[in-house]
């Protein structure tokens, strides 16, 4: 579905990414693992064209899609959940969720997609009312994550959705996104430092060191493999 | 309520203030006669006025305590007017009252009122484009005037020299202030917060020098004189029918305005600006093309100051780069900034103490920037959404917002 063939992204003189390849199949969860500055953000923001690789290509669903910008890139089904879940603060939950859908004109699809995501977090469905920026971290999370459902993507890019919350907030947000990808068959590539949570809820993973992808497996070897267990897992 | 700590706390305040104004209040050195005057009555009033300013202030504080604790226990704290629009039954009297009192204006009222009236009408306009901009899309814009005087010198200069009439120059106007906007949009896209606002600041200095300095172009400080007045071809006017007519004019495009900013408001490009001001992160995740989204704010914007600008020029029927220094620019941010951003009926409002009431309190122009800064002060402490605070309307679907019965629509 999507596939990242040898891209090098550059922020000014600083080659943050080198020669990264990544494929990603239909209904796949990928996650992409790795320290802090690995690149790990950058790879995401080279899909979404926040920050477009120099060289290389980036082909989704036979489109290469390295070129356009990002709002196009949205057009085509790929909705980022962007780190540190920038949230909308003055607006109320059920208009940040309005905002998701902001390229969307199927009515009764966006009233769908919004009992869906009320029935996901019924939490937000009690919150409907309140500033955005009146959540506690881990609404504000789910807020985001909502917020891009309400996009349809058929690829949702998640960036550090465990940033910041406590552990019983984070285990049901990835309880939660691995529901989504059951139910929707929505593709997922998630960015994560707990490698843990994240090889457990995956299907294959890809482990970046410096900008360059250093292994790749599927999530079960990635989480018996030696050099990652030491590494990330801190085992 | 007046026990005796809060007379006592007063008490030191006034003390504290009859010390600090001590010196210019009560010591009065005639250098002539070599002799100091003490004004010891002087600081009496000082004294008495700000014992009892200070239970003033008090009791202004803690209302505004109750006030946001009301907030916090569920209850939103609206607004007079917030009231007043949700209230069918006092909103549409009150909006024929005032329907009236416009139409009749001009044939009750001196013409000294009307044209005060008109000057006040377009600082309407000025805010409202300027809302656009600032309360909306978030961008904050201090070189607003440079729109204004596009506007102003496109009609002046193509009826100079093309003798083009006023109604063909409005549109005209309006167009070259939008192109205008695009201009300046373009560099500044990547701007945001006070590196923005010092760009624009920038830009509405070149365009007014530009003004000044240009004098085969624009015929320099001296301006362009001579500029015909709105009229309907065929019709003689007097000058008061003139005065008059421009009003209704006037009037009309206020309300023509504020009709296409409502509707910009809740349309899809007025969501873009909307979520453009509250995360540009965010913003670009949810597929809005950013830069269309900033360019047509800025446009869009300019558009209204290159009307006021034409109409400006007709009325005046002379210009110069005078009219347009960057206190015009502050004084059109003040009327948004006081009246609430993001709001239409803020900014009536705002113009209206803004402009109306330093005209009718001419007697004490002295202290106009004085109470101008209280003013501004006052609010920020009380009301720092501004008088009538930014309300939208917010949509929800049927049926899943089952939490509520009725369908509301704040």
């Amino acid at each position: 579905m999507l596939k990242i063939d040898h891209i090098n992204t550059f922020y000014g003189n600083i080659h943050a990414l080198r020669d990264v390849s990544i494929e990603v199949a239909e209904g796949e969860i990928i996650t992409l693992i790795g320290a802090n500055g690995a690149g790990k953000t950058t790879t995401l923001m080279s899909i979404s064209g926040i920050a477009p690789p120099r060289n290389g290509e980036i082909v989704f669903e036979g489109k290469p899609i390295h070129h356009l910008p990002p709002h196009e890139i949205v057009e085509l089904g790929i909705s980022q959940v962007p780190e540190g879940r920038h949230i909308f603060p003055y607006l109320s939950v059920s208009e940040n969720l309005d905002m998701g859908s902001f390229l969307r004109k199927d009515t009764a699809g966006i009233r769908k997609d919004l009992e869906y995501v009320y029935e996901l977090f019924p939490i937000l469905a009690e919150r409907r009312n309140q500033a955005g920026g009146t959540l506690s971290g881990g609404e504000q999370q789910m807020l985001a994550i909502s917020r891009s459902i309400m996009a349809r993507p058929r690829l949702l890019l998640l960036d550090e959705p465990s940033l910041g919350l406590a552990p019983i907030v984070v285990k049901k947000i990835f309880e939660i996104i691995a529901k989504i990808n059951e139910e929707n068959r929505t593709t997922i590539f998630l960015v994560e430092q707990n490698a843990n949570l994240a090889l457990k809820v995956a299907h294959r993973g890809y482990v970046m060191e410096n900008g360059i992808i250093s292994m790749t497996d599927s999530a079960a070897n990635l989480l018996a493999n030696d050099d990652v267990q030491k590494a990330y897992l801190g085992i | 309520m007046l026990t005796f700590t809060e007379i006592k706390r007063s008490f030191l305040v006034s003390v504290w203030f009859m010390f600090l104004t001590f010196p210019i209040m009560v010591i009065r050195v005639n250098t002539i006669e070599n002799v100091v005057i003490w004004r010891w009555k002087n600081m009496l009033f000082v004294g008495a006025g700000s014992f009892v300013l200070s239970f003033v202030w008090r009791f202004l504080m803690r209302r505004k305590e109750v006030g946001s604790k009301d907030a916090e226990a569920g209850g939103t704290s609206k607004s007079i007017f917030q009231r007043f629009m949700e209230e069918k039954r006092l909103y549409y009297p009150a909006l024929g009252a005032i329907s009236v009192i416009v139409v009749l204006f001009p044939l009750v009222f001196s013409m000294y009122q009307v044209n005060i009236m008109i000057s006040g009408l377009t600082y309407v306009m000025l805010g409202l484009g300027l809302n656009i901009v600032i309360g909306l899309a978030g961008l904050l814009d201090l070189g607003y005037v440079a729109f204004y005087a596009v506007g102003a010198y496109a009609y002046a200069l193509l009826n100079y020299h093309f003798g083009v009439s006023f109604w063909i120059a409005l549109p005209i106007g309006a167009g070259l202030a939008a192109l205008f906007g695009i201009i300046l949009g373009f560099p500044v896209l990547r701007l945001r917060g006070d590196y923005l606002a010092i760009v624009t600041l920038g830009f509405g200095e070149i365009i007014r020098l530009i003004l000044e300095n240009w004098n085969e172009f624009s015929f320099g400080p001296s301006g362009i004189a001579n500029i015909p007045r709105p009229a309907i071809p065929g019709i003689e006017f007097t000058l008061h029918q003139n005065t008059i007519f421009i009003y209704y004019l006037v009037v009309l495009l206020v309300v023509f305005t504020i009709f296409v900013v409502n509707r910009l408001q809740d349309s899809r490009i007025g969501r873009a600006w909307i979520a453009l001001r509250e995360d540009e992160v965010a913003c670009q995740a949810m597929g809005i093309d950013k830069t269309k989204t900033k360019l047509t704010a800025f446009a869009l914007g300019a558009t209204w100051a290159g009307m006021a600008g034409v109409v400006f020029a007709g009325k005046t029927t002379f210009i110069n780069p005078a009219s347009f220094t960057i206190w015009e620019s502050v004084m059109i941010l003040c009327i948004v900034v006081l009246g609430g951003m993001g709001s239409i009926l803020g900014v009536v409002v705002g113009a209206g103490f803004l402009i109306l009431i330093p005209e009718y309190f001419r007697a004490f122009s002295e202290y106009r920037m004085l109470a101008f800064g209280a003013a501004l002060i006052l609010m920020m402490v009380f009301r720092p959404g501004g008088i009538v605070s930014g309300m939208r309307k917010t949509y929800q679907f049927e049926g899943i917002e089952n939490g509520e019965a009725s369908d509301k629509k704040a």
